[in-house]
């Protein structure tokens, strides 16, 4: 049986915000550590600039979103797991726009100005007081940390449906066009 | 007759005025020395907070204008935590060897530019070497004050300021303007 996808741009931006997102994880993680060099200046800012990106992206996935239903999940998905998974997408949305955003007020509180890849700068929404960088710091990583966990879920549960359930939902997200083994 | 010694009286009378508008004591708390370094494309701001001015400054006389700033280097402000502990290292202005940095224009050396423009010819030393500089810069007065603003063109690579791989100008930019607001009282 052939399954009901989502739009193209749905799905694009999907694996887009993904490859992003599962690449942001370590860097910032690594980054943060690192002692002060060239290397670290040019680590941040491929940080920030893939992380305004993210919430660029994050916007135009939500307006998308708003005008397109997603495809149905498959009718033999219990009423829990549809509310869970529901509730989980909801929660991914709502941490691609405060994570990004975190950050940023990060940077702002600091007193760097984020410039989106060296040329577009994003207005300072903070005046500079580092007592309040250092606070924005923990929130960043905290709602990072809550956001990973998320993501694993998200992953694990498509896993699931894959290989347990073998229900065709991962093919909802799938660029090509193809039969359910189901 | 009357109309001469009316002139004479104004003009004498003038004469404290006009040699009062030399300028050189300098008002600390409404004045600046400040930077702008760039680092991966996003504007720094810093500062120095400590700094001596020997100025003189006749905008009727700019020819005898001249000018010695001292700044201690140590009490750079560049912006963040991580950016003070590393710019008075070694690499950066080895604050340790070369605490002082100094502009000196001898007397000679300003010239005006048309309205309230000048600009001083002098020399620059930071970090024990010396370069010819050109300091364009305005004069405004606050009250009785004079204000002189301007514009220090630094290239940091030129003074060694940020060696090995911080040399890599595509990171922090060469160019750091230093600007300095300076407000004078008369002599």
């Amino acid at each position: 049986m052939s399954v009901e996808r989502y739009t193209r741009t749905a799905v694009l931006l999907h694996w887009l915000v993904a490859l992003l997102v599962l690449g942001l994880f370590p860097l910032g993680l690594y980054m943060a550590d690192l002692p002060l060099s060239p290397t670290k200046l040019k680590l941040y800012s491929y940080h920030k600039w893939a992380g305004v990106t993210v919430f660029a992206l994050a916007l135009l996935r939500l307006l998308w979103r708003l005008r397109h239903a997603p495809p149905p999940l498959p009718a033999s998905q219990p009423a829990w797991q549809r509310r869970a998974a529901h509730a989980g997408h909801l929660l991914l949305y709502g941490f691609m726009f405060a994570v990004p955003l975190s950050g940023w007020l990060m940077s702002s509180a600091y007193g760097f100005t984020t410039v989106w890849f060296g040329v577009l700068p994003l207005p300072d929404l903070l005046d500079k007081n580092e007592a309040l960088g250092d606070a924005l710091k923990l929130v960043h990583r905290y709602l990072n940390y809550a956001f990973m966990a998320l993501v694993a879920g998200h992953i694990l549960a498509a896993f699931k449906h894959q290989w347990i359930d073998r229900d065709g939902t991962l093919d909802r997200m799938s660029w090509v066009k193809q039969e359910s083994s189901c | 007759m009357l109309k001469r010694s009316i002139v004479v009286l104004v003009l004498s009378l003038c004469a404290p005025f006009v040699s009062a508008a030399e300028y050189g004591l300098l008002v600390p708390e409404r004045s600046r020395i400040a930077f702008t370094s760039k680092q991966m494309g996003v504007p720094v701001e810093g500062e120095f907070k400590r700094y001596k001015v020997d100025v003189s400054f006749d905008p009727q006389r700019p020819e005898t204008g001249r000018a010695r700033i001292e700044v201690e280097v140590d009490s750079i402000d560049a912006g963040s935590k991580d950016a003070n502990d590393e710019v008075r290292s070694k690499g950066w202005f080895d604050v340790k060897r070369f605490p002082v940095a100094a502009f000196v224009a001898e007397a000679g050396s300003v010239r005006a530019l048309g309205g309230n423009r000048f600009e001083a010819r002098g020399k620059m030393s930071i970090k024990g070497r010396t370069r010819d500089v050109v300091v364009p810069f305005t004069y405004g007065t606050e009250g009785t004050e004079a204000v002189l603003e301007g514009s220090i063109p630094i290239l940091r690579t030129q003074y060694g300021i940020g060696e090995g791989a911080w040399s890599d100008t595509s990171v922090v930019a060469d160019e750091v303007p230093v600007r300095f607001r300076l407000v004078l009282k008369p002599r």
